[in-house]
């Protein structure tokens, strides 16, 4: 309609060129036989001849499209990213479990190592003790010992002091008695000497 | 016909390759009907092949595959909540029938699926229809609640719910006449340039020193085709 109208329009002002006209005519009837080749010549996409064999032929594709991408690459796919991201927990889980065992044999260990240097320690003091003890007790016995010595040394040098008192006495009478004889050639009672002798040892 | 060989619109055509006709009504396997096949295989076997080791340490194609399933798998959680998951199918088809008409749709002498409007609006159409029917069938007619916003004054709600109801059903317009009109205006560009360079070439060496510019634009506009394809199913989320 377009191009007959345009048609008209240019036969009407360039009435004088027919034969330009012509050749035009010629050509836009070629424009319309070739654009009519293919359907009604129209523009193809709103060619309405068309549109029933379109539709039906992407009902079925689609169709088909829909239902192998619902029933067998959409399940697989999503199978896929569901073994991976539970392989992938998984292997997580594994690690923080086995970072569990790490901390609670590391925590066994300390403790264990606590409690050796804890017994080390407890039988380190009961030796040192002990041995305190001992030397204590054995500084006792020995104090103990060498007091009785002295003390028996002491009594001893007591009884021998009093010992040598006493014959110190019993000399002195003698010698008293040889001197009194020797001077005065008589003869003095033993009691009157002693007597004498304790006198001038007071 | 020289014609035929920048005419823009021609890769749009719709060829019968087999007739077939039921009922008075054309069903004919077209080139169209056949690039949806493709795109069935492609997709397919790409989806499906890349994940036959099922590796637990994907490879590149297998990380593709994956990477698209977790990337509409998280678009749709953010959008619609883990609710929506039950859609999931249905919007991974969608996109990877989309993206993969698109990509297909790239290579030259390829038809392109999605550059037909009936293509398009039908999926548009099937996504709104979801979305209707799975409403009515969860919240019966409470349903039409989503037309009435809370908080709105007494006065203007029958605007509100006005507005509401036709941007709703504007929407698989919308939709579908973004991604139509971006394949079509995207192919129909790309094949004038590249028309250019063919039509140039051929005027000696003038021409070829000319047709350098449009094949620079030629190939800047098949790389800006080629990633916008995988930004165009996202047209389709409501």
């Amino acid at each position: 309609m377009f191009v007959t109208a345009a048609y008209a329009q240019s036969t009407t002002t360039e009435g004088a060129e027919t034969h330009d006209a012509a050749a035009g005519e010629v050509h836009t009837e070629t424009g319309v036989a070739h654009e009519g080749g293919h359907g009604s010549g129209v523009f193809p996409p709103f060619d309405t001849s068309t549109f029933a064999s379109q539709l039906l032929w992407l009902a079925i594709t689609f169709g088909l499209f829909y239902l192998l991408m619902s029933k067998v690459v959409m399940p697989r796919i999503g199978g896929i990213l569901e073994t991976r991201n539970d392989t992938i927990a998984r292997d997580l889980d594994d690690a923080s479990r086995s970072k569990a065992e790490a901390d609670a044999a590391i925590a066994a260990y300390e403790q264990e190592l606590t409690a050796a240097k804890a017994k080390g320690n407890a039988i380190a003091s009961t030796a040192r003790e002990a041995a305190k003890a001992k030397a204590t007790a054995d500084r006792t016995a020995v104090e103990v010992s060498l007091n009785n010595k002295i003390s028996a040394a002491e009594a001893r040098i007591a009884d021998i002091k009093t010992k040598a008192l006493a014959d110190v006495g019993a000399i002195a009478e003698e010698t008293a008695t040889a001197v009194v004889e020797q001077l005065i050639g008589g003869k003095v009672s033993k009691a009157e000497i002693a007597s004498a002798v304790k006198a001038s040892a007071k | 016909m020289a014609g035929d060989k920048v005419d823009p619109v021609h890769q749009f055509v719709v060829n019968k390759i087999i007739p077939i006709e039921i009922g008075g009504i054309d069903f004919s396997f077209t080139n169209a009907s056949l690039f949806m096949v493709a795109t069935l295989v492609v997709a397919t076997c790409f989806l499906y092949f890349t994940t036959s080791t099922r590796s637990l340490v994907p490879g590149r194609m297998q990380s593709v595959s994956e990477i698209s399933y977790e990337f509409i798998a998280s678009m749709l959680r953010e959008g619609a909540g883990s609710h929506g998951m039950k859609f999931f199918p249905m919007v991974f088809s969608l996109f990877m029938f989309i993206l993969t008409a698109n990509m297909l749709g790239m290579v030259p002498y390829f038809f392109t699926v999605t550059s037909q409007i009936v293509v398009t609006f039908a999926l548009a159409l099937f996504v709104i229809g979801t979305v209707l029917f799975y409403g009515f069938y969860k919240h019966g007619l409470g349903f039409l609640n989503v037309f009435v916003p809370s908080g709105v004054p007494g006065i203007l709600l029958p605007l509100v719910i006005a507005i509401e109801v036709i941007s709703f059903l504007s929407r698989p317009i919308s939709l579908s006449v973004r991604l139509f009109a971006n394949m079509l205006a995207g192919h129909i560009t790309l094949k004038v340039f590249a028309g250019f360079v063919a039509s140039l070439g051929t005027l000696g060496a003038l021409g070829i020193g000319g047709a350098i510019l449009p094949l620079i634009m030629t190939v800047a506009l098949t790389g800006l085709n080629s990633s916008c394809p995988s930004s165009r199913p996202m047209s389709l989320r409501c």
